[in-house]
């Protein structure tokens, strides 16, 4: 018996949100006698970074190395998770939600006929029968969902527990995938994404901007508080639309929903669909020259005077701070 | 081309969530719904190819007759017919199977949706589509061409995007800004009236995982607010009080 947990990986790192889901993984199998964790990697990867995987709490980890893997391929994976899954023995399937995560969850759900919980937020209570607690409604409320299922999949939502870090190194298995050439019908033909940057939706720490920032032109400020605090950046949606900024950095209910441990909004009203957005932060900063702006509403901490005033400043106060 | 858009009967985004009957139901009460803004992006994608292309584009809900006046808006914007699968969307598999059974007996060659409702927000019926149909499956798509039988996509990923190739028949979740949401005109509303909405029986009752009972976050505390002046003060209860740096 193991809980088998699909981790991702980039630029030779296995990502945080997927150490967070192999912690997941190893408290729920304590409450739940499922015996060890297993991770699978797929693709290139190295594997001394494979084995780091067990600080987290994985006591293995299948490395399926072939290349063809490397891409993130959405049905290749799916097969090769569901072929892990039968090998391994498990009943449950944990994994950190993302663009790929997602993706693969679904196709492999019907794969191994498993009930699926989506943007999970804590352990499962299994004092009468398996019910999962999940963020509905954009952050909005939770619900509690009966899982009628024998095979289970919990994507789980940033946060959802602490990441565990006193385990010992895994032990790095190789793992051999049959692939069919339908696994690879739709091919990746180029990936363009913005490098050395923290990811919005993985960060610890988000600074974002919105139409108080008045251009493009400004976004200095909002990058240098992001440097001093070791953020990534977002905007409103407003602030995508025309341009200034790019889709990708966009925070909201149509968007990027962040879940970071401290969210500062810089020029931004708080429009219930921004808000949407980062209501799983843990505590928000308001800087707005608008005291009757709704988004103070929302915030732990406000200030109410010019972002290009304020934001200088704090960040000098923050440097000599840090 | 044969097109079939799913599309969810969602409340509105600037919605106020409210539960009732001891939280085991949403609380419809001066809530406004709406076609959920992601299938919304989703149709008007589909609308376009249709006039470029040509052939036919059927939009389809799970949901009960509440449902009829979100299709009908779907048909005012330029779908050809709606088909009603009359059940109440009870989770993703189940919405899955019945679009999957709908789809399969429609011969469609390309499937769009959402990339996930904004009421239980999971972005899985699209893959399990495609699982169950055999067909590859995308989410988030947020750029879709379709030239012959190769579909030209840009898929969201974190921080970026990946450009792929596939070909028909194929599933998409959709996002922006794959195309620009589509007002119904006024020509568009009244032929909507009289375009079929075919309502039809769910195919299957299984269901693998849903929802029992609900809650609401509790209540933030007031806003702490601090001297624009004195900056210092945010940095020191950022540090010792939230303990966030």
């Amino acid at each position: 018996m193991a809980i088998l947990v699909y981790i991702e990986h980039a630029g030779g790192k296995v990502k945080k949100t997927s150490l967070e889901a192999v912690s997941f993984a190893n408290a729920l199998a304590a409450k739940t006698n499922e015996g060890e964790v297993v991770a699978v990697a797929l693709g290139a990867i190295g594997d001394d970074e494979l084995a780091s995987v067990g600080s987290a709490g994985a006591a293995k980890v299948l490395h399926a190395s072939d290349d063809r893997l490397s891409a993130g391929v959405i049905q290749a994976h799916a097969s090769a998770v569901a072929q892990a899954f039968e090998k391994v023995g498990a009943k449950t399937v944990v994994l950190a939600k993302s663009s790929l995560g997602d993706a693969v969850a679904a196709r492999l759900a019907i794969k191994i006929k498993a009930g699926l919980v989506s943007n999970v937020v804590e352990l499962p209570d299994t004092s009468s029968g398996y019910q999962v607690k999940r963020s509905i409604y954009t952050g909005k409320a939770f619900a509690m969902t009966a899982v009628e299922t024998e095979n289970k999949i919990l994507a789980i939502k940033k946060n959802a527990v602490d990441l565990k870090t006193d385990g010992a190194p895994a032990s790095v298995e190789s793992f051999e995938v049959s692939l069919a050439d339908s696994d690879f019908a739709s091919k990746i033909t180029s990936t363009e994404q913005a490098t050395g940057e923290i990811l919005l939706p993985e960060a610890d720490i988000v600074v974002s901007g919105g139409r108080g920032m008045k251009g493009p032109e400004n976004w200095g400020m909002i990058e240098d508080l992001a440097k001093t605090l070791g953020a990534a950046t977002g905007c409103s949606k407003p602030v995508s639309d025309i341009g200034w900024r790019p889709h990708h950095e966009h925070v909201g209910q149509t968007g990027v929903k962040v879940a970071p441990t401290l969210y500062v909004a810089i020029g931004i009203s708080g429009a219930i669909q921004h808000l949407a957005g980062v209501n799983s932060s843990k505590y928000i900063v308001v800087i707005n020259k608008d005291p009757e702006a709704p988004f103070f509403k929302a915030a732990d901490y406000g200030i109410v005077g010019d972002a290009f005033e304020v934001v200088p400043k704090l960040n000098e106060a923050l440097k000599a701070e840090l | 081309m044969k097109i079939l858009v799913c599309i969810t009967h969602v409340p509105d985004t600037t919605s106020k969530i409210q539960f009732t009957d001891n939280n085991t139901k949403f609380d419809t009460t001066g809530v406004q719904f709406i076609i959920g803004p992601y299938d919304d992006y989703a149709l008007a994608r589909a609308v376009e190819l249709r006039d470029q292309t040509g052939g036919k584009l059927t939009v389809l809900n799970v949901g009960l007759a509440e449902s009829d006046p979100t299709l009908r808006k779907a048909l005012a914007i330029g779908a050809d017919e709606a088909i009603r699968v009359n059940a109440e969307p009870k989770d993703s598999f189940f919405v899955a199977s019945q679009i999957a059974h709908y789809a399969k007996e429609g011969g469609y060659d390309l499937i769009l949706m959402g990339r996930e409702s904004i009421d239980f927000n999971g972005g899985m019926v699209h893959g399990m589509v495609g699982e169950i149909l055999g067909m590859p499956s995308f989410s988030p798509v947020m750029k879709l061409d379709v030239e012959g039988s190769t579909v030209k996509m840009a898929r969201e990923i974190e921080g970026g995007k990946e450009m792929l190739e596939a070909t028909l028949p194929l599933i998409a979740g959709c996002q922006e800004p794959i195309a620009e949401w589509k007002i119904p005109n006024m020509r568009g509303i009244m032929s909507a009236r009289t375009k079929p909405l075919n309502v039809v029986e769910a195919v299957s009752e299984e269901t693998q995982a849903e929802a029992t009972q609900y809650q609401l976050p509790p209540a933030k505390g007031a806003v702490k607010l601090i001297d624009k002046d004195n900056v210092g003060e945010l940095v020191k209860l950022l540090k010792n009080e939230a303990k966030v740096l």
